[in-house]
C-alpha cells in the first residue's frame, strides 16, 4: 500500500467561541484528484490554511511527503512541494502576467531569463499565452483565475491545493476551465481543491470529503456523497432528505 | 541592458559637465540634486520596491554620518576606511530594525511610526553620549586633500556622489531584473500570494532595509564628508528622512528614474522659489508645498509615470 502524500489527523482550530474546524483526519493519495465540499462557512477554506501553514492548529498534525509540517510557514511548505491558491485571487497588480507566474519559477529558478521562459511555458498550459505581456491587475476574473493557478503550477508541486478556481465564472468560462485542471493532474500533480461548482466536481473527483460546521461529514465517490441523507440536510435543511424521498415516490 | 546604458549615459553626461562647466552656483546645484537623488534612491529601495514605508531613514543617514566622523574624530582613521565602516554600521541598524519589526510583521503606518520613533531614539542617544559630541556635535578637522576625502572643490565632491548615486541605481536595476526584486515587489504587492508560492516575506524585506540602509548611510558620510559637521539634529532629525521620501514619492515610487528625476525636479523649485521670493521670507516654502501637493494630487504614480498617468485620464474620459 503506498503512503498518502497529505495526511490529517485530528486537526482542529476555534476563533474565539467558534470552532471552525473541528477533529478533521483525511488522506490525500499521490496522484489522485480529489474534491473537499460543503456550505458557505464550513470551514473549508480555513482547513487550507491550516494544511499549508498560513493558520497553525490548536490540536492535531498535518503530515506531508512523510514530514509532519504542522505549523510549518507557507513558503517552507511550499519548499517542500505544497502550494496553495486563493479564492479570493491576488494577483501582483503592479507587474505583467509573464512576471506575476517567474515569481512562481524562481522558487527552483535563480535565473531571472530561465524564471520568465518557464513561466511562459506554464502560461502555456492554462492558456494564458496570449496574456503574457499585460499587467495583471487588467485581466478578467476568468483571466485571474487562470493566472493564480499558473503562480501555483510554476513553482513545481507535488501537490496542488486550489480554492475554488472555478467560482465566479460563467458556464462557458467553468467548461474552458475543467480541463485545464484534469490536464494537471494528468501530468502527475496531486491536487485536492475546494468547489462549489458541483458540474466541475461529479466531472473531475475521484474521491470526495464533505465538511459542515467544521466537521467531516461523508467521504466517498461524487455519487455517494450526493445521495448521502447528512450532506443533503447538511446544504438544504433539517428533514430536507426525507422530503425530497417523500417527493420522489 | 538598455537600462545600464542609460545609468551611464547620464553618468558620463553629469560628468562632462560638471567638468566643463565652472559655475559654483551649477556646481553646488549639481551637488546636491545628486546628493537628494542618492537618499530618495535608497528610500526607494525599501518604500518603493518593497513597499515599506520609511518616515525615519535619518536613522541610517545619521548613523552613517556620525560613523564617519567619529571614526576619523576619536580614532583617526583614514576617512576611505571610515566610508566602508559607515555603509556597514547603517546596513547593521537597517538588519537590527529590520529584524526586529517586520518579524512582527509590522506595515504600513505602524511600520512607518517604528521608524520614526527609532530615529528619534537615535538622535536622543547621540545627544547624550560623549564620544557623539553630544549636543555640540562633532566637527571635521579641514585636511584637504584625495587622501582625506577632501577635495577642496565642489567637482571632487560631485565625483564622489555621483559614484554612489551610480551604484545605488545600478543596485536598482538589479532588483528591477533578479530573482531578490522579483520576490521584493511580490511581497510588496501581495504578501500572502507571495508566501503561498514559496517567498519568505521576512528574508526579503530584511535584504531590502540592509540594503536601503547602506545606501542611506553612504550619504550621511557624504554629507559629514562636504559640511565638515554633523549634530543629533541634522543627523538624526526629519529632514533627511523626508527628502529622501518625498523625492521619491514626487518622481515616482519603484522606478528606476523616479528618485533621480524627483531630486531634480524639487531642487530646481526649491530654488527657483527662493530666488523669485526670497524678499518675502517663508513664502516659497508655501509655494513649494502646494507643488507638491499638485503632484501627489494629480500625478500619483510621481513624475516618471507622467506618460501613464495622462493615459489613464485619456482612457477614463474615451469609455
Amino acid at each position: 500500500m503506498t503512503e498518502p502524500l497529505l495526511s490529517l489527523r485530528g486537526l482542529s482550530i476555534a476563533f474565539g467561541g467558534l470552532r471552525a474546524v473541528q477533529d478533521v483526519g483525511l488522506d490525500v493519495m499521490p496522484g489522485s484528484l480529489t474534491a473537499l465540499i460543503g456550505p458557505n462557512g464550513a470551514g473549508k477554506t480555513t482547513l487550507f490554511a491550516l494544511m499549508s501553514g498560513f493558520l497553525r492548529p490548536d490540536a492535531g498534525t498535518v503530515r506531508f511527503d512523510g514530514r509532519d509540517i504542522t505549523g510549518q510557514a507557507p513558503h517552507l511548505n511550499a519548499r517542500a512541494g505544497m502550494t496553495r491558491t486563493f479564492q479570493i485571487v491576488q494577483p501582483f497588480a503592479s507587474q505583467t502576467v509573464r512576471e506575476n507566474i517567474a515569481v512562481g519559477a524562481h522558487l527552483h529558478e535563480p535565473g531571472r531569463a530561465a524564471a520568465l521562459v518557464a513561466a511562459a511555458a506554464v502560461a502555456q498550459r492554462v492558456g494564458l499565452s496570449p496574456q503574457l505581456d499585460k499587467p495583471a491587475g487588467d485581466l478578467t476574473v476568468a483571466g485571474r483565475k487562470r493566472l493564480e493557478l499558473a503562480r501555483a503550477l510554476a513553482t513545481q508541486p507535488k501537490l496542488l491545493l486550489l480554492d475554488e478556481v472555478l467560482a465566479g465564472l460563467n458556464p462557458q468560462e467553468i467548461g474552458e476551465m475543467i480541463p485545464v485542471v484534469r490536464g494537471i493532474a494528468a501530468s502527475g500533480i496531486t491536487v485536492l481543491m475546494i468547489e462549489h461548482v458541483m458540474q466541475a466536481v461529479m466531472n473531475l473527483a475521484e474521491h470526495v470529503w464533505v465538511l459542515a460546521q467544521g466537521q467531516l461529514i461523508a467521504a466517498g465517490t461524487p455519487a455517494e456523497v450526493t445521495s448521502d441523507p447528512a450532506v443533503i440536510e447538511a446544504y438544504l435543511g433539517h428533514g430536507a432528505a426525507a422530503r425530497l424521498k417523500e417527493h420522489a415516490r | 541592458m538598455r537600462e545600464l546604458l542609460q545609468i551611464i549615459g547620464c553618468a558620463a553626461l553629469v560628468g562632462a559637465l560638471t567638468i566643463a562647466v565652472d559655475s559654483g552656483v551649477w556646481l553646488t546645484f549639481v551637488m546636491m540634486a545628486l546628493y537628494a537623488s542618492l537618499l530618495a534612491l535608497a528610500w526607494n529601495m525599501l518604500g518603493g520596491y518593497g513597499g515599506q514605508f520609511s518616515f525615519g531613514h535619518a536613522l541610517f543617514f545619521g548613523t552613517g554620518a556620525y560613523v564617519q566622523a567619529i571614526a576619523q574624530v576619536n580614532f583617526e582613521l583614514n576617512p576611505w576606511l571610515a566610508l566602508v565602516l559607515a555603509v556597514l554600521a547603517a546596513a547593521g541598524v537597517g538588519l537590527f530594525v529590520g529584524a526586529l519589526t517586520f518579524r512582527y510583521g509590522l506595515k504600513g503606518s505602524y511600520f512607518a511610526l517604528v521608524t520614526l520613533a527609532f530615529a528619534e531614539v537615535f538622535r536622543v542617544l547621540a545627544v547624550s553620549f560623549g564620544f557623539t559630541g553630544g549636543g555640540v556635535g562633532l566637527m571635521l578637522p579641514l585636511r584637504e586633500s584625495f587622501a582625506n576625502m577632501q577635495f577642496g572643490s565642489r567637482k571632487g565632491s560631485i565625483a564622489l556622489v555621483l559614484g554612489f548615486v551610480v551604484a545605488a541605481m545600478l543596485v536598482t536595476a538589479w532588483l528591477r531584473h533578479s530573482r531578490f526584486g522579483a520576490q521584493l515587489q511580490a511581497v510588496r504587492d501581495n504578501e500572502d500570494a507571495a508566501r503561498a508560492i514559496g517567498v519568505d516575506p521576512w528574508r526579503v524585506k530584511l535584504g531590502a532595509i540592509v540594503l536601503s540602509g547602506g545606501f542611506m548611510g553612504a550619504g550621511g558620510a557624504f554629507y559629514v564628508q562636504v559640511f565638515q559637521y554633523i549634530d543629533p539634529a541634522i543627523a538624526f532629525g526629519p529632514s533627511s528622512s523626508v527628502e529622501a521620501l518625498v523625492a521619491a514619492i514626487v518622481g515616482g515610487m519603484g522606478t528606476l528614474w523616479g528618485p533621480v528625476l524627483g531630486a531634480v525636479v524639487l531642487h530646481l523649485l526649491a530654488e527657483l522659489t527662493r530666488n523669485l521670493f526670497g524678499s518675502l521670507p517663508g513664502l516659497n516654502m508655501v509655494i513649494y508645498g502646494a507643488v507638491l501637493v499638485l503632484i501627489v494630487m494629480f500625478l500619483p504614480r510621481g513624475l516618471a509615470g507622467i506618460g501613464q498617468s495622462v493615459r489613464d485620464v485619456w482612457r477614463g474620459r474615451r469609455d
